[in-house]
């Protein structure tokens, strides 16, 4: 029983960190104040799981759950490509809004607030995951394989000048550089890997609805990633376990379950408040938010 | 090699630059002086298009210029220095410097599937360039960590790292050292003696009527008169704008 409930929380903690860690490629490396990241979540988990209904294999699904979502990034970047800091978190927090809604009222396609039940497990062809132990080591290897490509991004030349726009964008764009171009492709990236957990999420919990995805949804993500410190990817890591693991407690003080969710976000909030008092770079990070 | 054709900016009814024309010649030094508000940032502004103008056209090397996005300029063959400084707080020195020298670094799928290549002909450079401002032991700090004096000198060195065919300084020296100041003049020579061509805005008399080729004095966003440091340093109009009456 405590080890169902132990793989239940890794599993969690897997999904939450791909999902934080593709938020830092967009918000900690490029500067990017994306609010939209839960719209691309719940983009990878309604594409996952319609293909899969609809008879498609798994890994297909999965693929094109982080495809679909890579391609609403990019467009997403695109069209607010000239906004900046306030203006754009309002932009991608309406992109969450227009998801959301779709998601509610295109009942034909999405089944709108009875939501999508009966999402298969994954079918890896010669492997059927059927149990927890086994879903949390195809999440695992999804975390690490998205850790990895982010690093190498985050480490590489093209990292270093995600880091520059972020700093001072029109000193990158004087430098000849097409900065553009370079944030689509860093939204993309990070829809892509939102996608991918979104897709992770759905075949776990193998039931999704819209109030899944609402836009409170980003607080949680948001504390992890400004807590973990802003361009640090181990910092993402220790967050993500910690803010994941913190609420727990209150499962076992016997706290009503309509308690419990309003005091896990009094949590977050006071983590996020004494972290910006005390440690403005949060865990590990290089930038500070002072 | 830089022609600009009356050109004219207007902030809210302000003409900060007002129909200005002039020219500027290959391998020289030119400055741009001018009492403060006299526009002379703003058309730097101008010409690298960070603003864009009301009317009026840029040349450079007889190609229209005129309001093209800020990376297109730049990579026409101008590279430009602010007036602030504007590093990357969040890089080293090396970083800074090494993002001024290609665009290998935007390319998103080979930066991802190719084994990133060492860069030694690259950091090679860097060092040079450190070595060049004297600043060989700053090269793993973070831009952040630097006085303001070292971060002009980081800003100088980006700025000429970045490929160009004319440099365009804004203050160069403003805030800085005399010794610093010296340095930089000696620089700014070099440079033009290898061929460059460098348009500077500078309130340093000494400074910029020493090492100038030419002088255009611009006054409330036009040109009052341009000529060389020794037909600029006492023209009665000249004081006058800068003095009053």
């Amino acid at each position: 029983m405590l080890s169902a409930y132990i793989i239940h929380l890794l599993i969690l903690i897997g999904i939450y960190l791909i999902l934080c860690l593709s938020l830092q490629l967009a918000l900690g490396y490029t500067g990017l104040l994306n609010l939209g990241h839960i719209a691309f979540y719940a983009i990878g988990a309604y594409t996952s799981a319609l293909l899969t209904l609809s008879g498609v294999p798994f890994i297909v699904s999965f693929l094109m759950a982080g495809i679909v979502s890579a391609l609403f990034g990019y467009l997403l970047a695109f069209s607010t490509n000239k906004l900046k800091g306030d203006y754009l978190a309002l932009a991608t927090l309406g992109f969450t809004f227009v998801i959301y809604a779709i998601a509610l009222n295109w009942t034909d396609l999405t089944n709108g607030a009875l939501g999508l039940a009966g999402i298969p497990k994954p079918d890896l062809g010669i492997l059927q995951i059927k149990s927890n132990a086994f879903y949390l080591f195809f999440v695992s290897i999804t975390a690490v394989f998205s850790y990895l490509i982010i690093n190498k991004i985050v480490k590489s030349p093209f990292g270093k000048v995600l880091e520059a726009i972020r700093d001072d964008e029109l000193a990158v764009r004087i430098l000849g550089k097409n900065t553009f171009k370079i944030k689509n492709y860093s939204l993309a990236v990070s829809a892509f890997f939102a996608g991918i957990a979104g897709s992770l999420y759905a075949h776990y919990i193998t039931f999704i609805d819209p109030s899944s995805f609402g836009f409170m949804q980003i607080i949680p993500i948001l504390s992890i990633v400004i807590i973990g410190g802003i361009a640090s990817l181990r910092g993402t890591v220790l967050a993500t376990f910690v803010l994941v693991l913190l609420p727990e407690p209150l499962r076992f003080i016997g706290f009503p379950s309509s308690v419990v969710g309003p005091v896990r976000q009094i949590i977050y909030a006071l983590m996020l408040l004494l972290i910006l008092m005390y440690r403005p770079k949060g865990f590990y990070g290089k930038v500070s938010l002072e | 090699m830089l022609e600009i054709k009356k050109i004219s900016k207007d902030f809210g009814g302000v003409k900060a630059v007002n129909n200005c024309s002039f020219k500027v010649e290959p391998n020289t030094i030119t400055a741009l002086i001018g009492p403060n508000g006299a526009g002379k940032s703003t058309l730097f502004n101008l010409i690298s298009s960070v603003i864009k103008s009301d009317t009026g056209k840029i040349f450079f090397d007889k190609k229209d210029i005129t309001n093209l996005p800020p990376e297109k300029v730049s990579n026409a063959g101008i590279s430009r220095l602010f007036q602030k400084a504007r590093l990357f707080e969040n890089l080293t020195v090396e970083d800074n410097l090494l993002l001024a020298l290609d665009h290998t670094d935007t390319k998103f799928w080979f930066n991802l599937f190719c084994k990133t290549p060492k860069q030694t002909d690259k950091i090679q450079k860097v060092e040079k360039m450190l070595d060049m401002l004297g600043m060989k032991k700053t090269k793993n700090m973070f831009a952040k960590d630097l006085s303001y004096g070292q971060k002009r000198l980081i800003e100088l060195g980006r700025t000429i790292l970045n490929p160009h065919s004319f440099l365009m300084l804004d203050e160069p020296v403003a805030g800085v050292t005399p010794e610093l100041r010296d340095k930089i003049a000696n620089i700014l020579i070099e440079l033009k003696n290898q061929g460059e061509t460098i348009l500077l805005i500078e309130h340093d008399m000494n400074f910029t009527l020493g090492i100038a080729d030419r002088v255009i004095v611009l006054d409330q966003g036009s040109v009052l008169i341009e000529g060389t440091p020794k037909q600029i340093k006492n023209n009665k109009q000249v004081l006058k704008a800068y003095l009053g009456e």
